[in-house]
Order: structure tokens, then C-alpha cells, then sequence
């Protein structure tokens, strides 16, 4: 292999920066422009989390296993209806709040991780800034929107038990 | 002074030398901020920098100069406020000084001083002052530590581009700019004169020189040191804010435009063109036809946008010097060349 001719050290910083000078002029920038055009972000990226409220039990796992306590739950217990005719009416955990404040939440994603229901999800939406801070406590209502912008979970890996 | 078909009062002469120095230094200035600050560098980065404020960005500067203008002119509560408040106005001061020397054509310049070279040596370091009582007055210790690293550095770097421009004045036999262009407009290398004789060519060795120096007085990267924002937050310019920052930053770049119309008379033949081309002769600036006092200042502009992008792409490039190796690189590489240089020059001079 011949040998090829040292360059100098200062002249090879000036010919990378000349060389994306160039490349950028030619085959644009690396960037985006961010309102006009957006990256989709990745599937499993984490936007905001959203809440299947049927899923949920007011269990209270994730309110209390989050790092930030940005979670508020508040629930009573009523009878629901019997499962089968002539038995006892059920004893059941209603869900009347299920706020997450977005302010503090710091995307640890415990509280996703640590639900035994299925109840919250991570959706890659992440437009949900607000020019009041108190507007960034999502609601139950909310959450549950969030959950058209969950995406399909994706396949299992060949030979992965259920 | 040009002279006009009808006769201008002193009070109109004054007004139109004042505006014509506003636009000698402030819209090099902008063009040097847009084109390279926010466009080069953004595209060395492989980015696209301002977009929004104009097409493709071009008035952003507008935008960010009326953003600096409405945001309050705070001073530290133990600043010596008098000075402190002087301190970017004698920055800016120098830079205005210095333009009124440069030669824009045959009979476009401010004054024509015989020794224009020296007074604009002179006053290029009078920013120094500026800015070390900007740093002594802000009350602050990163400002003070920004300050004296300037004074240092500007001292150190003030030396080699003195003498590097010494090979230059002893080449053209004058310190007069505009004989210094018909020097080397007029001149020939060794007997071939299609050219002209760009001190480039015979003086490479003390444009290198200059052009460091001058990077160093800019303070740009690689001699950054006092600015050093990773150190020092913004050096000097820490405790400014609002209006007097942007002096500070219009100075910046202004200088950087008017160091480079010094370096493109000194090294790249200023205004002129190849007097050989026209017929016209170099003894007698009279015979040089009329148009050039339009024509020379595109032609500066030219190769001071030439020399500016080749300052902005160094300093794109290049990490920081630290503060021992950048007073090393003056006082024992830096000086001890252009010494040579000059030795060589003299010697060549008187020989040939």
C-alpha cells in the first residue's frame, strides 16, 4: 500500500469544516426545521404516557413506585353487579382521579413498568407543551386520548414464550 | 477628498465623511455577521442557522439588533458606572478610528495621512484600553480575569503584526496606504509586471504573520482565551447587557472588517488593479482614471470578504489555545520570524 502523504494536522481541521461546509450547501443540512418538518420519532420513544382507564384498578402501584410523586390517584370502592345470576355482588376500586403532572415527571417510565394491569402506556407523542405550567397536569381524560397515539406493540421475538 | 462638479460646504463635507464611515464600518460588519457568523458557521456544523427572519434568515440581525436595543442597560450595584458605561463606546471608538486612515480608491479615503500605516498601529491598540477597563470596572471576577488575559494577548499579538507589517513598509518605501497600493500595483516581480506586485507573493512569510496577529487582536478562536466562555462565561463582556453588549459585539466584527481592508492594502493590493492593464502610471495618482473611486471600494470589499471568511473558517475550525502556549506562540515563534522577516526584506531591498 503506498504510503500516503502526511497533511498536516491544522490543515485536515480546516478541510473537515470546509467539507461539511460543502456537503451541507450541496445535500443539505443534518437538521430539520423543526415546525415545518418533523422527525417521527422512534416507536418506543418516550412522549407522554397514556392511560387505559378500563385497564386500571386504582391499585396504586404506579402513584406510589413514582420517583417524582407526580401521580395522584383517588378512588372509592362500590359493588358492581354479580358475575353470575344468584351470586354476590362484587366489591370493585372506581377510579375518580388519575392526574399526572407532566411539570415534574421526569419519564422514568417506572410507572409504566410497574403496572400489573396494563393500564399506562408510552406513546411517542410529544407536543404537549403549554404556555401555563398548571396546564401540563393531565387529567384521566386526557391520558385516555393520549391513547390513540399508542402504537402497535410490536412482535414478539421467534421463540419467545408468552 | 474626491473632488464634486459643485461645491459642498465644510458642515456637508463632515456630515457625508460621517455617514461614509457608518456604512465603511457597520455594514461590513452585518455582512461579515450574517454571511459567516450565522451561515458559514452554521453550514461548517452542517446545520442551516437563521432561517425564519427574512429570506433565508437575512434579517435576522435586524431581529436580534432590536431584541439587544429593548433589553435593560444593567450596570453591577459595585461597578465603577462611569466607566463601566464608557468602556464598549472606546472599544467601538477604535474601530471607527481605524477606517478613517483606509483607502477605498485613488481619492476615496476619510484622511491621507503619510504615515497612515503607524496611526492605524496606533489606534488598533487603543481597544485594549477599552477593554480592560470594561473588565476592571465590572466588579466581577471572570470580567477582570477576561480583561487582563486581553491586555495581555493584545499586547503580545500587537508586536508581530507591527513588525510583520514593517516587511511590507520597507518593501513599498512608504507608510502612506495609498502609496502602498501603488507600490504594489505598480510594481513588477522580478522584471514581470502583468501581475502588479501583490505583497503576498514577496512578503507570504509576514502576511502568515499578520493574518495570526490579527486573529489574535480579533480575539477569534483559537485566541479566544480572553472570552473564553467555558472558563470565564464571556470575559469582559460577562456583566454587559442590552445596548452596550451589542457595541461589544459590533466592534467585534467591525474590527475584524476593517483589520481586514488593512491586511487586502498591506498584502493584497487595496483598491487597484494592475496599473500595467489601463496605462496608467504609479507616480501620479492623477492618471488614474476616475471609475476606480467606484470600483476600488467593490474591490476591497471583495478581498476584505475574502480575508474575513478565511479569519471565520479558522475560527470554525480550531479548538482554544491555552494561555501559556498562546504568550509562547507570540513572544518565542511569532516575533523572533518576523524579525527575520524584516532582516530578510532589508536585505533584499538593498540588494536588488
Amino acid at each position: 500500500m503506498p504510503k500516503k502523504p502526511k497533511i498536516p494536522g491544522l490543515l485536515k481541521g480546516l478541510g473537515v469544516t470546509f467539507g461539511t461546509f460543502v456537503d451541507t450547501v450541496t445535500d443539505g443540512a443534518q437538521t430539520v426545521q423543526y415546525p415545518h418538518e418533523k422527525e417521527t420519532p422512534p416507536i418506543r420513544a418516550r412522549g407522554v404516557i397514556a392511560l387505559h382507564e378500563g385497564n386500571c384498578t386504582a391499585c396504586m402501584l404506579c402513584s406510589r413506585s413514582c420517583p417524582d410523586w407526580c401521580i395522584y390517584i383517588e378512588g372509592h370502592k362500590q359493588l358492581a353487579p354479580p358475575r353470575r345470576a344468584g351470586g354476590k355482588p362484587r366489591q370493585v376500586n372506581h377510579l375518580d382521579r388519575f392526574d399526572i403532572d407532566y411539570a415534574l415527571c421526569m419519564y422514568c417510565g417506572i410507572c409504566v413498568e410497574v403496572c400489573p394491569f396494563d393500564a399506562l402506556f408510552w406513546s411517542p407523542e410529544y407536543e404537549y407543551s403549554e404556555p401555563k405550567i398548571a396546564d401540563l397536569l393531565h387529567d384521566k381524560d386526557k391520558l385516555g386520548e393520549w391513547m390513540e397515539t399508542v402504537p402497535e406493540a410490536p412482535d414478539l421475538e421467534a421463540g419467545a414464550g408468552k | 477628498m474626491v473632488q464634486f462638479a459643485i461645491e459642498i460646504p465644510y458642515w456637508g463635507q463632515s456630515l457625508l465623511r460621517v455617514v461614509g464611515g457608518l456604512v465603511a464600518v457597520l455594514l461590513p460588519a452585518g455582512g461579515i455577521v450574517y454571511l459567516f457568523l450565522f451561515k458559514m458557521m452554521s453550514f461548517m456544523q452542517s446545520r442551516l442557522g437563521p432561517m425564519e427572519a427574512g429570506p433565508y434568515g437575512s434579517l435576522q440581525l435586524v431581529a436580534e439588533v432590536g431584541k439587544w436595543m429593548q433589553k435593560e442597560d444593567l450596570a453591577p450595584e459595585r461597578a465603577d458606572v462611569p466607566i463601566y458605561k464608557i468602556a464598549p463606546l472606546i472599544v467601538l471608538l477604535s474601530t471607527f478610528l481605524l477606517i478613517v486612515v483606509v483607502p477605498f480608491g485613488p481619492d476615496a479615503y476619510f484622511t491621507d495621512f503619510e504615515t497612515g500605516i503607524f496611526y492605524a498601529m496606533a489606534v488598533g491598540s487603543v481597544s485594549v484600553l477599552g477593554i480592560l477597563i470594561a473588565g476592571w470596572s465590572s466588579a466581577n471576577k471572570y470580567s477582570l480575569l477576561g480583561g487582563l488575559r486581553a491586555a495581555g494577548q493584545l499586547i503580545a499579538y500587537e508586536l508581530p503584526m507591527v513588525l510583520a507589517t514593517l516587511g511590507v513598509v520597507i518593501q513599498a518605501g512608504s507608510m502612506n496606504l495609498n502609496q502602498i497600493v501603488v507600490a504594489q500595483n505598480d510594481g513588477e516581480i522580478f522584471g514581470f509586471g502583468g501581475l502588479g506586485n501583490p505583497f503576498i507573493i514577496t512578503q507570504f512569510v509576514g502576511f502568515l504573520i499578520f493574518m495570526i496577529a490579527v486573529q489574535a487582536e480579533l480575539t477569534q478562536v483559537p485566541f479566544d482565551m480572553p472570552i473564553a466562555e467555558s472558563e470565564l462565561v464571556s470575559g469582559y463582556m460577562t456583566e454587559y447587557s442590552g445596548f452596550r453588549f451589542l457595541i461589544f459585539f459590533i466592534a467585534e466584527f467591525a474590527t475584524a472588517g476593517v483589520f481586514a481592508f488593512i491586511a487586502s492594502i498591506l498584502f493584497l493590493g487595496g483598491w487597484g488593479i494592475p496599473f500595467d492593464w489601463f496605462g496608467w502610471d504609479g507616480a501620479d495618482l492623477g492618471t488614474v482614471d476616475n471609475w476606480m473611486n467606484v470600483a476600488g471600494p467593490i474591490i476591497m470589499a471583495t478581498k476584505m470578504f475574502i480575508l474575513v471568511a478565511i479569519i471565520m473558517w479558522v475560527r470554525f475550525s480550531y479548538p482554544r489555545f491555552r494561555e501559556d502556549q498562546l504568550q509562547t506562540f507570540a513572544w518565542k515563534f511569532l516575533i523572533p520570524l518576523s524579525l527575520a522577516n524584516i532582516a530578510a526584506t532589508a536585505i533584499l531591498k538593498v540588494s536588488f
